[in-house]
């Protein structure tokens, strides 16, 4: 994947450029948003994670509103220091698609920057999804494993749905908790791990193959074991 | 050099006093009062002086009809008898007539000579005539008579310029005295105003040179300056509150994160030293970045405490329905709590609308419920329940069946990282609480705790948030 980093520090730029590297992206880095726009809007990338504040006259925020304004689509990640609620309706107001506060985990940053890859083709309204023998049914909200039904309770059941949509991606705590339950801080207590653990109890148990995984230092996986 | 600056100061005093507002204010009052006072003297004038001079003009009028029909009907002869007649009636000496043939010599009349007054007929002049080697004031009439005759009617007005002297040195002398209570008047209005602002002006400039303890002084008048003040005082509080948060912060940065800083710093360091191979080194790094991780936790939950506590968030309140958000609430901590054997116990209306920050007060009843469940021991039941225990109200209380905490630090709870003794073995930081009472303040409400079960061996906590459901 390709994909355009415009970061002012050079240190946090070095370590974001060589971690995506790692991870087999290909990764173009500018320092000034200027130059940031004016690549963004000239070359294809599959993604851009920009700093809000930049130096050189132009910011995330209007990289993204011009971009948009062209009817630029590229999904956008803000990485920046601003934290505070406002700033981060600003950023997705703005046309950002997800918004990730310094400092941040490398494995949190990767796992938002795949999930964000692969949302156009889910744009594709699916009613079925399978991951091996697991089947989630999106019309009558059942699922099944090995033709067998899975109870579930309607929260689980939105745990599992964005599991299943990005099976194989590590999916974090962070981004269940935004995306599942729409919460916007950290609990003290890892309230994600006992509802995960309760999922997995009902998704896993019984069977061979474990499909939830759990993956150190960052957050779950589903996928059909290789 | 020295006398010219100080003239210079005076005219600029003197310029500064003319603009000052005390003085437009009295300038004004001044100005209208001395309007009223014109129109006084006016009604007065036109009540005396012009009811004077309007009784003479009628009774010339009336003479001057009489002695017309005398002419028509009787000629010269008739008009010398009636100037006889009504010259001897006239006790008072007021009357003035002169009748004069067409050479302009006198036919009748008590004046001796004709006047200089307009030749027209049938017109009015005020003259000084000379009677008797008199020369007196008078009001006259030319009668428009035939024949070359002149006829002239008028009365002596002594008495009325007497009246007018007099009239006009006693309204000059009253306005004279007019215009010095004015100009007094003005003068103490002016003080008075500036001695009632001195006391906001000097508290404000104490406060910009920076003694935030300053407060306007309030009278016991209750008035317009009172109010200003209070609200300026109110205002004062609002600065030193929000003063007094950054400054806790700070000091919570100072004290409480440099703990947490300095045991990563030390941990590195150690590692750095004497680390004996690279898998120990790892798990010292490890552990650096979960220390590093948490101390970003309590920055994070510190500045969201700002935010609440400075009320900026009040833009972002909207309608919401508080009890979708504990239903929320329940089945994240209902699974939290039966994993660790303990029972959540529900209860609220169906709908619960109010205006506020969904975000925030989810966070706040997230927050209690972490309590709760770290709290209680295993078996034990936690209560979530809510309601409008008022108009506008909103209520929302959890109770634990944990230690609870005794009134000395049920006082202090709620101050940042403040941790009571029992709970300093387990997680946390001591921000939770501290993050519901700014939640409940910037609801217009309030944090109450108490014990759960008074006189039990473990009386638990009830912490019941009261929150405005308006915005």
């Amino acid at each position: 994947m390709q994909i355009l980093l415009v970061e002012d520090d050079a240190e946090v730029a070095r370590f974001v450029q060589k971690g995506l590297q790692e991870a087999g992206h290909i990764v173009e880095h500018v320092a000034n948003g200027r130059d940031g726009l004016f690549l963004a809007a000239v070359e294809p990338f599959h993604l851009l994670v920009l700093d809000r504040m930049l130096p050189g006259g132009v910011d995330g925020l209007r990289i993204v509103e011009t971009l948009r304004s062209q009817g630029n689509k590229t999904p956008v990640l803000f990485l920046t220091a601003l934290g505070a609620v406002d700033e981060r309706v600003k950023g997705l107001k703005a046309g950002g698609d997800d918004y990730l506060v310094k400092p941040f985990a490398f494995a949190e940053l990767l796992a938002r920057i795949e999930a964000l890859a692969r949302r156009p083709a889910m744009e594709v309204p699916a009613t079925k999804l399978t991951v091996a023998d697991l089947e989630v049914d999106l019309l009558s909200r059942t699922v099944t494993r090995g033709g067998k039904r899975i109870e579930v309770q309607p929260r689980e059941f939105r745990l599992l749905e964005h599991l299943v949509r990005h099976a194989g991606q590590v999916v974090t705590r962070t981004m269940l908790l935004e995306k599942v339950w729409d919460y916007h801080f950290d609990p003290q207590t890892n309230v994600i791990d006992v509802h995960v653990s309760r999922l997995r109890q009902k998704v896993d148990r019984g069977f061979d193959v474990p499909l939830i995984h759990t993956v150190r230092n960052a957050g779950y996986m589903i996928r059909a074991d290789a | 050099m020295t006398v010219s600056s100080e003239d210079a100061g005076g005219w600029r005093d003197i310029g500064a006093y003319l603009k000052s507002a005390g003085f437009r204010f009295a300038a004004l009052f001044a100005v209208l009062f001395l309007a009223a006072m014109l129109g006084f003297a006016l009604m007065l004038w036109w009540g005396t002086a012009g009811t004077l001079s309007r009784q003479i003009d009628d009774a010339i009028r009336a003479d001057a009809l009489g002695l017309q029909e005398a002419w028509r009907t009787g000629g010269v002869a008739a008009v010398r008898e009636a100037i006889g007649e009504r010259l001897a009636v006239d006790i008072d000496d007021h009357a003035i007539y002169l009748l004069t043939d067409e050479a302009g010599l006198r036919l009748a009349g008590n004046l001796d000579r004709w006047p200089a007054m307009p030749e027209t007929p049938g017109s009015w002049s005020a003259e000084a005539v000379r009677r008797d080697g008199v020369v007196v004031p008078a009001r006259l009439y030319r009668l428009p008579l035939d024949q070359g005759h002149r006829l002239l009617v008028g009365r002596d007005a002594t008495d009325r310029e007497k009246l007018r002297s007099l009239l006009s040195e006693a309204l000059l002398w009253s306005f004279a005295v007019a215009v010095a209570f004015a100009l007094a008047g003005a003068a103490a209005l002016r003080r008075a105003l500036a001695d009632r602002l001195r006391a906001a002006a000097a508290t404000a400039s104490a406060i910009a040179a920076g003694d935030l303890s300053r407060r306007v002084p309030l009278s016991s008048q209750r008035d317009e300056f009172d109010q200003l003040g209070a609200s300026m005082n109110a205002m004062l509080d609002r600065i030193d509150q929000l003063m007094i948060g950054i400054k806790g912060v700070s000091d919570s940065i100072a004290h409480d994160l440099r703990t947490p800083i300095a045991r990563a710093r030390m941990r590195l360091e150690n590692a750095l030293l004497s680390a004996p191979d690279a898998e120990s080194l790892r798990a010292a790094m490890e552990t650096t970045v979960a220390d590093l991780d948490g101390i970003s936790r309590v920055f994070q939950a510190l500045l969201r405490i700002v935010e609440a506590e400075a009320g900026a968030r009040r833009a972002a309140f909207a309608p919401f329905d508080l009890a979708a958000v504990l239903t929320d609430a329940a089945e994240v901590y209902g699974a939290l709590a039966e994993e660790r054997g303990l029972h959540l116990q529900t209860s609220w209306p169906d709908r619960l609308e109010m205006v506020g920050d969904r975000d925030m007060v989810l966070q706040a009843v997230a927050n209690l419920l972490d309590n709760a469940v770290k709290f209680t021991p295993a078996g034990g039941t936690i209560r979530l329940s809510a309601g409008t225990p008022a108009r506008g109200k909103r209520h929302v209380s959890v109770s634990d069946e944990g230690p609870g905490l005794t009134p000395e630090d049920r006082a202090r709870a709620g101050e940042r990282f403040f941790r009571a003794d029992p709970s300093r073995a387990l997680p946390g930081a001591g921000l939770g609480l501290s993050l519901v009472k700014a939640v409940a303040a910037l609801h217009d409400g309030e944090l109450r705790l108490r014990d759960a079960r008074a006189g039990a061996e473990r009386p638990g906590l009830e912490a019941r948030l009261l929150l405005s459901s308006r915005a």
